[in-house]
């Protein structure tokens, strides 16, 4: 059985200097890649929230996950693609503007509840969010608009109280 | 009072029991070996740092308690990663302490630095490098505990030099906490459905692997099959947990596994699988592993369950609980198979036996299976056997039948050549009064051969028993089979004389060339105080039989 998922584990931890490497490690041993990660400290300074996704077999991904929950720093995984939560990411976009795009560009924006951050002679800076679904889409509409380089956050997510 | 960090380390070490660890000094842990003299713990002086690895492994084994290490930084520290992995790949619990360059020169290259927490992050359950002197003590503590509890396996404290070498006043010192154990209390639901599938079984067998001996559950193991009367298997790790004696053993299953076993494994409708995790060399080809079975699986970790083998009941919890639950459960009468319901199963698998039985030819030389028999009967089956890694491992599961678990120490899951002196040696330490014997290869003798030295210096009397092939046996049995008998670079001849080696050492040899003089020698071994090694020279070019080929199922044997 080989099928491709993509997964978004939320892994509470210990905040200490090793445990991202010991979960990397895990995942770099069954050769499947980290697709986006996020790391921040929670309300309580000592422990940290690593929010991560990843593809691949859906077995491999369980073994992974108990492996993970095995490690000595991990206080909690939990798989937010099974548990109703909220899944975004946000992107950090370079334009360069011109007469032609800049009306574009503002509305664009505007519709997605973005904001333009920086203003430099012909480069914009402009933040926006989304789904993780809609990133790419939005992605692609920036790129037809000029867009210069980006940066992306990763998925950050939390789960909902049902 | 003012405490120096290395005091603080050998009193933690006295609060959890330790009494002997094996270590080898260098330039980062002056500090700890001097400490030696004011502390109740003894070292065994090894030769070599992998030795002190697997003598601490091997004494854990045999002890039940956790073994440990302690090594100089670098060379010292990255020569013991062998010994680790061993460790780890058979969940033994160790604990390695290594020095460590001065804390402000980590990542400066500096003389005999190594990043020994990075390089073992993949093969410990947890390592530790310490920062403060306040935070030995508690380190110590978690680590015997993380070491000793769940799955048991390695971890390694990294201790850098200043750390060790600062002193604090006593009163300033943190009071040690004791970590919390989870909880692995199996779920009695779980096991009365896996006993109701069991009641309802025509062709059940039992498979036992090393979480019974590490999880201390031969007796309910025992009690249970008493009930059940169902026969029993056992991967190479597990061997001892169940009787060689009793009827109902079947044997080793897997690669080199008995006829039987592998038959009964292949045709049984229901397997209860206890503390195993279907190792490639027990599963062969997974899809036709118990194509007809329904699985129980019971294991302490979670993620042995539905990794290779998928499970139709499975428990999480140590095997000793869970057997209890099971043999209390049993007692109440709710379980019994109907009479007569496996007759015809018990039937087949004595037929079986009978079939093929674990054998071989005997000719003009010595036969290796047939010194492994004498060993067994010379000492009534009641010796510490180790084993170094290849032939001589397989014909000691084989063929030295054991009957108590902890009696067997051999590299599983790594397959460490190397292994089996330094095991010896943690062995004679752990039990002086037993007889502990090395089985080994005349390959596999020469990769910790230093050890002899400290057998012979520390009067520790193991006794070793090469099978002298002039062959990297195991090695050369694959090229006769697989590569057309291309013997490429499997030739040991040049060997050195291992009479005379042994004698360098201070320990008496002995040599036997020809089927008469082996029993005779054997016992003359046996008999000989102090360190023996005895150098057989068996048929060169024996097998291990029955052999299944790699990828092939179990049931698709050589025998010959």
């Amino acid at each position: 059985m080989t099928k491709i998922k993509e997964k978004t584990v939320s892994i509470l931890v210990n905040n200490k200097p090793d445990v991202l490497a010991r979960i990397a490690g895990v995942f770099s041993l069954r050769s499947f890649n980290i697709e986006s990660i996020s790391a921040n400290v929670t309300k309580d300074p000592g422990k940290s929230k690593i929010i991560l996704t990843t593809k691949g077999n859906q077995d491999t991904l369980m073994t992974i996950e108990k492996q993970i929950n095995n490690l000595v720093d991990i206080i909690q995984v939990s798989d937010l693609t099974k548990i109703p939560s909220i899944r975004r990411e946000m992107i950090l976009i370079r334009l360069k503007v011109s007469t032609a795009n800049q009306n574009s560009i503002i509305q664009v924006v505007e519709k997605l509840h973005g904001r333009v951050l920086s203003k430099e002679e012909g480069y914009w800076i402009v933040e926006v969010s989304g789904d993780v679904d809609e990133i790419d889409a939005i992605l692609a509409r920036f790129d037809k608009l000029g867009m210069d380089d980006f940066t992306r956050t990763g998925t950050v997510a939390l789960e909902q109280i049902a | 009072m003012k405490l120096k960090g290395a005091q603080i380390l050998f009193r933690a070490l006295e609060a959890e029991n330790v009494d002997t660890i094996f270590g080898y000094p260098g330039g980062k842990v002056l500090d700890l070996f001097d400490e030696l003299f004011r502390s109740h713990v003894k070292n065994i002086l090894v030769r070599h740092e992998q030795g002190a690895a697997h003598a601490a492994d091997a004494y854990a084994r045999v002890s039940g308690k956790v073994g440990v290490c302690m090594v100089t930084s670098g060379p010292g520290a990255t020569n013991t990663v062998t010994g680790i992995v061993n460790a780890f790949m058979d969940s033994i619990p160790i604990v390695v302490l290594t020095g460590q360059v001065q804390s402000y020169l980590l990542g400066s290259d500096a003389f005999q630095e190594a990043d020994i927490t990075g390089i073992t992050r993949p093969c410990t359950k947890h390592n530790f490098l310490i920062q403060r002197v306040e935070d030995i003590a508690q380190t110590v503590k978690d680590a015997f505990h993380i070491a000793s509890t769940g799955r048991p396996g390695p971890v390694l404290i990294d201790l850098p030099v200043d750390i060790i070498q600062m002193e604090i006043e006593e009163a300033d010192l943190p009071v040690v906490t004791i970590p919390v154990e989870k909880s692995q209390t199996p779920i009695v639901e779980e096991c009365q459905e896996a006993l109701t599938l069991l009641a309802r079984a025509h062709k059940p067998i039992i498979f036992t692997g090393g979480g019974v001996v590490l999880g201390k559950a031969s007796q309910e193991l025992r009690q249970f099959v008493k009930q059940v009367n169902i026969p029993v298997t056992s991967s190479l790790m597990g061997l001892g947990a169940f009787p060689a004696s009793d009827p109902l053993w079947l044997g080793m299953l897997g690669m080199h596994g008995t006829y039987y076993a592998n038959m009964a494994i292949s045709n049984c409708d229901v397997m209860l699988a206890i503390g195993v995790r279907f190792d490639d060399r027990v599963t062969s080809r997974v899809d036709a592993f118990a194509p007809n079975a329904k699985i129980i699986h019971i294991d302490i970790d979670p993620v042995t369950i539905d990794k290779i083998i998928q499970s139709h009941v499975s428990i999480i919890g140590d095997c000793k609980a869970t057997l209890r639950i099971f043999n209390e459960l049993m007692a109440t009468g709710k379980y019994n198979m109907p009479a007569g319901q496996t007759d015809n199963w018990l039937k087949r698998v004595a037929a079986w036996k009978e079939e093929v039985p674990l054998g071989y030819c005997t000719g003009e030389n010595i036969k290796p299976q047939c010194v492994i028999e004498t060993l067994y009967r010379l000492t009534e089956g009641k010796a510490i056997i180790t084993t170094e890694v290849g032939q001589n491992q397989m014909w000691a599961a084989q063929f030295y039948r054991f009957d108590e678990p902890n009696t067997f120490v051999t590299s599983g899951g790594l397959g460490t050549m190397g292994f089996g002196l330094p095991a010896a040696i943690g062995a004679q330490v752990a039990c002086p009064d037993r007889l502990v014997v090395d089985i080994a290869g005349d390959g596999s003798i020469q990769m910790n051969i230093q050890e002899l030295a400290t057998a012979v210096n520390n009067k520790l009397p193991v006794k070793i028993v090469i099978l002298n092939n002039s062959y990297l046996g195991m090695v050369r049995q694959w090229q006769e089979l697989f590569y057309g008998k291309r013997y490429s670079q499997t030739d040991l001849t040049g060997s050195p004389d291992f009479v005379k080696l042994a004698e360098a050492y201070g320990a008496t040899g002995l040599r036997a060339d020809k089927p008469e003089e082996m029993e005779a020698m054997l016992k003359k071994g046996l008999n000989t105080p102090g360190v023996v090694v005895m150098d057989f020279h068996v048929e060169p070019e024996e097998g291990v039989y029955p052999m299944v080929r790699p990828g092939a199922s179990l049931n698709d044997m050589l025998l010959k």
